[in-house]
């Protein structure tokens, strides 16, 4: 190790202990209150260290108690906070002030292709409907359980070991174009998850998981615009699960 | 509002909630009641893994395993519970493994095992493999492995339902769980769940100090629910502080990192943990960890122009192992401090982790109504649960473990009881205590904000009952919490309205924090010795002759409203171990 003098992060921890001003503009909705949409700016001093959750915090605590969102390990492992930030879906709790141009006003928006219920708070039963349709969990055929683990080779692990990291968060669905504009298509995440079974080789149901996938709202349904795997705040290679299913369904391997 | 009817009502989805749900769907009709998304619980957030001596990389047995716990708990852990605990380990394991769980592998295809503090090889030797675990993401797993298994057994959920209060009636002369009361987010309606059995899984309270490993959303519903109603809680002064927290941040750096052979280094670069632990060094557990952590900062030989925290140096370990062993959490040093820890030690400081204490069970999951006495219908599992396994200080990966050996065998016995006995009756009014709480938050005019509140209590937790205590710090603690207490009933929230009520939600749960920090700080000052997590400055040694005994709270109401704790003991149980100096 280095002799730990002042190192990179002290040294711009010393210099930027100052704060900030952003204007945070917020896609308002509350249908108690109104049925349209509005634009809110809020005007926040804030270190550009600071997380897009601890500014909507600073929101909610300090100026107005009704903005809503959801959040809740603030350090992008639950995946409550899927939002549309600059244009983009991120997690709000893993995307730094500094690394969004604070200089021009940051725009919060809902993601798209789900209901808004409240200012950033979509309806996600639909998102997680999709999620279970694809028989979401191993299926074994075995009658006699093993007494001690099942094997699996360490590649045979790594084969599936992307698609194990997703978190639901649903940026991955919610960029996507196909399913902006037909919301019966599984959508990514259900691909992801489907994937994760497939390719394990403990499981046996391939087959029929790839039956359901084959369906016309299906994996063929993707057109590879990467917006997926741009999203994905796990850096999950969401269109080249994609793909990988779609050539499992074609060679029948996997 | 509206009245459902279930055999057995789970409250949390998080490990121990689900692992009984799984249990427990298949005997019963059972509900789950969660405030967040099953898989959004925090259980997703641990890292470094579950112990079971599955021997399967060395030698290892369940034994050694219960003597290391009873040992990390600094003897206050009841042994019974232990035993079972770590016996029961391996079978929690391989179902896990047999749900699906994708565990790392060794070069013969079983589940890997890598070290971790406190776990040894006869009782102390030298550090054992004793942890499964995938990658950094051991919660993770756990997490979506149950919430898939729920899904193929058809668990029924009631997804952002806020449990608020539990329903007692007496029946014979005897206190029975009744249901539960549950405020639904998206409409504002409030639900009564009648219930032969009722599970408490809602985890920990960690959101009542600032720099906390702990999920905003924990904020000791649970605890808080049952304490209003009489129940005790035990062990509350012992809270865990992790050693590695990332610099005022407190997001986790597991403990793992040290398992893979990370060390700790002061401002001259010394691995200063020789000198505290000379066999388990930085592998010694987590309060001697943090202790000497702290010592270090106070004795000027921490880093940075404030010398406030210390480093976590990962620089000689290979890149390729940091990418498959610890890919998440070089991940967060990388977003949330923009450093490099291939080439950059990662600045850290403890973090308050874990609650040792809570509600007060048996090793069937019973609930306690006082030292032995059971509460018919009532069950309690994983962090909001104290049985107690954990005693003084708990080791890592035994929390992993704790929810599915517990979670298991709560899911088991409520599903089992309930087929025993009919529904108990509901109290008159059943709502009433929820619909006032509700109704004086909504049309409050006070000029208190929650935030402000929450701010003032997490920073005097922070600063008087952390790593290091003395009456002095408690005092003040106990003092600032009784005049938040009093401020909090001026508390108004700007949201009146029904929908997504998140400020009416933040204010309930803020009042939750206020009455466990209490019981904490008051538990604390009682306790004039130092022990695991609760060290005493003015108390530095384990005390055996007078404090080898839980400590029971008890939530009092005086004829004219007043509201005290009073306090009571608790013998430990001990079988194998006699209590021995603790040296690492
Ligand atoms: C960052 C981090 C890393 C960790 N790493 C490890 C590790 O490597 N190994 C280990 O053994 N332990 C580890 N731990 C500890 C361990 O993860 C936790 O103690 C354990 O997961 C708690 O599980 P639980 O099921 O009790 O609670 P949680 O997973 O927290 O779940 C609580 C559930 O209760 C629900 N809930 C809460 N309040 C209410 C309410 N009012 N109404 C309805 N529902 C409610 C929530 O929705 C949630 O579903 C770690 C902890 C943290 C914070
Ligand atoms: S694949 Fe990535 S973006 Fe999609 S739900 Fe999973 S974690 Fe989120
Ligand atoms: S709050 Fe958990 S992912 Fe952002």
């Amino acid at each position: 190790m280095a002799t730990p003098v002042l190192d990179k992060v002290e040294a711009e921890a010393a210099a930027s202990d100052h704060l900030i001003t952003v204007t945070f503009r917020v896609r308002r909705f509350n249908p108690e209150v109104s049925a349209d949409a509005v634009w809110e700016d809020f005007q926040l001093e804030i270190d550009p260290k600071e997380r897009v959750l601890d500014g909507l915090h600073k929101i909610k605590w300090d100026v107005d108690g009704t903005l809503t969102f959801r959040r809740s390990c603030a350090h992008g492992i639950c995946g409550s906070d899927a939002m549309r930030i600059n244009g983009k879906n991120r997690l709000a709790c893993k995307t730094l002030i500094k690394d969004i141009n604070p200089e021009k006003p940051i725009t919060v928006e809902p993601i798209k292709g789900l209901t808004v219920l409240k200012d950033l708070v979509v309806d996600m039963e639909p998102f997680f409907q999709a999620y279970r349709d694809v028989m979401p969990f191993l299926i074994t055929k075995e009658t006699n359980e093993p007494t001690r683990e099942r094997l699996q080779s360490a590649e045979d692990r790594e084969r599936f070991d992307d698609t194990t990291k997703c978190i639901l968060c649903a940026a991955c669905t919610s960029s996507c174009p196909v399913f902006w504009n037909d919301g019966q298509y599984f959508g990514p995440a259900a691909i992801v998850n489907a994937h994760r079974f497939i390719f394990d080789s403990r499981d046996e149901a391939a087959e029929q998981r790839l039956e359901i996938l084959n369906d016309r709202d299906g994996v063929w349904r993707c057109r590879t615009t990467f917006n997926c795997t741009d999203a994905c705040p796990r850096g999950i290679e969401v269109t080249k699960a994609i793909q990988e299913v779609k050539r499992a369904l074609i060679t029948r391997r996997f | 509002m509206k009245i459902h009817k279930y055999d057995t009502v789970i409250v949390g989805a998080g490990g121990a909630g689900m692992r009984a749900a799984i249990e427990s769907t298949k005997r019963s009709r059972t509900a789950v009641l969660t405030k967040l998304y099953p898989t959004r619980s925090h259980t997703g957030a641990a890292q470094g893994g579950m112990a079971a001596a599955l021997a399967n990389v060395e030698e290892d047995n369940w034994e050694w395993h219960t003597f290391d716990t009873v040992k990390g708990g600094d003897y206050l852990v009841d042994q019974d519970a232990a035993e079972i605990l770590a016996k029961e380990a391996i079978d929690a394991v391989l179902d896990l493994e047999k749900m699906g769980l994708p565990f790392n592998r060794t070069p013969n295809g079983t589940i890997d095992q890598r070290r971790f503090g406190g776990h040894s090889r006869n009782h102390g030797e030298a550090p054992v493999r004793r942890s499964c675990y995938a990658a950094d993401r051991t919660g993770h797993m756990i997490l979506q492995t149950l919430y898939q298994n729920c899904v193929k057994e058809g668990v029924e959920f009631f997804n952002e339902f806020y449990v608020l209060d539990q329903l007692i009636t007496e029946e014979d002369g005897v206190k029975k769980s009744a249901g539960v009361v549950a405020y639904e987010l998206a409409t504002g309606e409030i639900h009564i769940f009648q219930a032969k059995a009722v599970i408490y899984a809602s985890g920990g309270t960690g959101k009542f100090f600032k720099v906390t490993s702990n999920a905003h959303t924990l904020t000791g519903d649970g605890q808080a629910a049952v304490y209003r109603r009489g129940l005790p809680l035990e062990d509350m002064e012992f809270f865990q502080f992790h050693p590695t927290g990332i610099w005022r941040m407190g997001i986790l750096l597991t403990e793992g990192a040290r398992g893979e052979g990370g060390i700790l280094r002061n401002k001259d670069g010394e691995r200063f943990m020789e000198k505290y632990a000379p066999v388990m060094k930085d592998l010694a557990s987590r309060d001697v960890v943090s202790r000497s952590i702290y010592t270090e900062i106070r004795e000027g030989r921490g880093c940075g122009p404030e010398g406030d925290h210390v480093y976590l140096d990962l620089t000689h370990l290979p890149p390729e192992q940091l990418d498959a062993k610890l890919p998440d959490i070089t991940e967060f040093a990388r977003t949330y401090l923009g450093i490099e820890p291939y080439t950059d030690p990662i600045p850290i400081q403890p973090t308050a982790h874990y609650a040792m204490g809570g509600i007060p069970t048996n090793v069937e999951g019973e609930v306690l109504s006082d030292n032995t006495t059971v509460v018919p219908g009532l069950y309690a599992a994983g962090e909001v649960a104290c049985v107690s396994v954990h005693g003084a200080n708990r080791l890592g990966t035994n929390s992993l473990l704790d929810i599915n050996v517990f979670g298991r065998r709560a899911g088991i016995a409520a599903a089992e009881y309930a087929h025993t006995v009919g529904f108990v009756e509901l109290p008159e009014n059943p709502a009433e205590f929820v619909v006032s709480q509700i109704e004086r938050l909504r049309t409050s005019t006070g000029n208190e904000r929650v935030g402000t509140l929450r701010r003032e209590l997490q920073e005097t937790m922070d600063a008087n009952v952390m790593v290091f205590r003395t009456e002095q710090t408690i005092k003040t603690a106990v003092e600032k919490i009784a005049e938040l207490r009093e401020r909090y009933k001026n508390v108004s929230i700007q949201d009146k309205g029904r929908r997504f009520n998140t400020d009416l939600l933040e204010a309930i749960e803020l009042g939750n924090l206020l009455d466990l920090a209490e019981v904490m700080a008051v538990s604390a000052l009682a306790r004039k010795e130092s022990r695991g997590g609760h060290y005493r400055e003015d108390y530095p040694n384990r005390d055996d002759v007078n404090f080898m005994r839980h400590t029971m709270a008890y939530r009092e109401v005086g004829d004219d409203g007043a509201e005290s704790i009073r306090l009571d003991y608790k013998p430990v149980v001990q079988t194998r171990y006699q209590p021995m100096e603790r040296k690492y």
